[in-house]
């Protein structure tokens, strides 16, 4: 009984302590913690795999840190991408890559519903023959590049992109706000046309008013959900987050 | 008629009572448990069954290391003779099942380190491929010792607060084991290439 106490203390110490070894979660899928690579770079993988997210919900992440100090390369990047949620709830199709630079180590973890597609053998193959001839040479980017376009060969047809698109109207044009002015305005003129008789609610007046009101609200609210998506995304969105999709320790490692 | 009433109302009572007093998330918790189990299992069985073709493997390029194969074999069919009814997770049943699956681990680590000593064997696309799945394999094992560990933890913690432990001790729900770290090693094949 002490004994287990003792166990569980020290387990909740450990975790604990472990914990600030984890970058916290971020909105982007490429993360160099290391500034290894060029912001240039950095970019163009994000804009390639922010792409290959929206086309086919597949989200692959890479964190490039200095070291994973004594965890196992391939339990630091499982739990990397538990704790960001990559990939898709329910569908589990996320792919999570840790260079660990200062470790000269490389772990490729494959979600539960990429397995299939990707299988270990696979994920070891792409390690040794498409990264590791790069890594060597120390070009990081050419490796990662090379990586993902073998990983997105793989996993491409597996699934496909089935959420709504979500309005994001950053940027965009802000057509709901118009609609309301435009109610207001409407409203008021019908108001000022009325003269005196404009404080009374509950007449024929208020109803007919509140019903015109709630057509207008109503049609405007129901219409957000599906029309006003489009301007959002098409103006060159970025990455919309990770989707909390989980992993079951497939997926293997390397080192150069 | 006025007894009707109070059947019912203590019947209304009883099942607040019970759901107040955790019943339901006890079976939602000992379910959790007996899932993450079977994902135990499925992954050592995986394990199980990669060694066949790796034996033969490396049989063919290592003929001296016979010694080294047997161990591999007889801990594996050892191994698969022990297996833990869900129900009864008890400390005994887990050590029992560890030390076996402990046995095979560690042969298989011997048999990896000795395959330092052939390089033509290593060279060889079937062997790569083997590795890769067998360090895939120990990945999952590891994972999924770990999320069984955490969700009998949880379950152990449930059953054992008051006021869960009335009704667990009334409907049998007991304390679960959980998986101990490996003495001696941390689990031996570390396949590094």
């Amino acid at each position: 009984m002490k004994r287990s106490i003792a166990a569980l203390f020290l387990i909740t110490l450990a975790s604990l302590s472990f914990a600030q070894e984890f970058p916290a979660k971020p909105g982007k899928l490429v993360n160099d913690y290391t500034n290894t690579l060029s912001s240039s770079q950095v970019q163009q993988l994000e804009q390639k795999l922010v792409a290959f997210n929206d086309s086919t919900s597949t989200q692959i992440a890479i964190a490039i840190v200095k070291t994973v100090g004594d965890y196992d390369i391939n339990e630091y990047t499982l739990e990397l991408g538990r704790k960001w949620g990559v990939g898709q709830a329910g569908k589990n199709n996320g792919i999570m890559i840790v260079v660990a630079v200062g470790d000269r180590k490389i772990s490729i973890q494959t979600g539960y519903g990429l397995e299939g597609v990707l299988p270990d053998v696979y994920s070891k193959r792409i390690i040794e023959n498409d990264i590791k001839p790069y890594f060597k040479a120390g070009d990081y980017y050419q490796g990662l590049e090379a990586g993902t376009n073998a990983i997105i060969k793989y996993t491409k047809g597996e699934y496909k992109e089935e959420r709504p698109k979500k309005s994001k109207n950053k940027g965009g044009f802000p057509v709901g706000a118009i609609i309301v002015i435009i109610v207001i305005i409407a409203i008021i003129v019908r108001r000022g046309g009325r003269g005196g008789g404009g404080g009374q609610v509950i007449g024929g007046r208020g109803v007919s008013d509140a019903l015109f009101w709630g057509m207008l609200l109503g049609s405007s609210g129901r219409s957000s959900g599906g029309g006003w998506g489009g301007g959002g995304s098409s103006s060159g969105g970025g990455f919309g987050g990770f989707g909390g999709g989980s992993f079951g320790g497939g997926g293997s490692s390397g080192s150069w | 008629m006025k007894k009707v009433v109070l059947a019912l109302v203590a019947v209304i009572v009883v099942l607040i009572a019970f759901s107040g007093c955790g019943y339901n998330s006890l079976v939602k918790l000992d379910e959790d448990v007996q899932t993450k189990w079977a994902q135990v299992e499925t992954q050592y069985q995986r394990r199980s069954d990669l060694i066949p073709n790796l034996v033969s493997t490396v049989k063919g390029a290592a003929k001296f290391e016979q010694g080294t194969l047997t161990q591999v074999i007889e801990a594996r069919s050892k191994a698969s003779q022990i297996k833990i009814d869900p129900d009864k997770l008890t400390e005994e049943n887990i050590q029992k099942y560890q030390a076996a699956q402990g046995q095979v681990g560690q042969a298989l680590g011997r048999l990896m380190v000795l395959t330092e000593n052939y390089p033509e064997l290593k060279a060889t696309q079937q062997f790569s491929d083997l590795s890769a799945q067998l360090e895939g394999t120990e990945n999952r094992i590891t994972v999924a010792r770990k999320d069984f560990n955490e969700s009998v933890q949880t379950y152990n913690v449930k059953v054992r607060s008051f006021p869960n432990n009335l009704t667990a001790g009334l409907f049998g729900f007991s304390k679960k084991a959980a998986f101990k770290a490996d003495a001696g090693a941390q689990n031996a094949p570390k396949v590094e290439f």
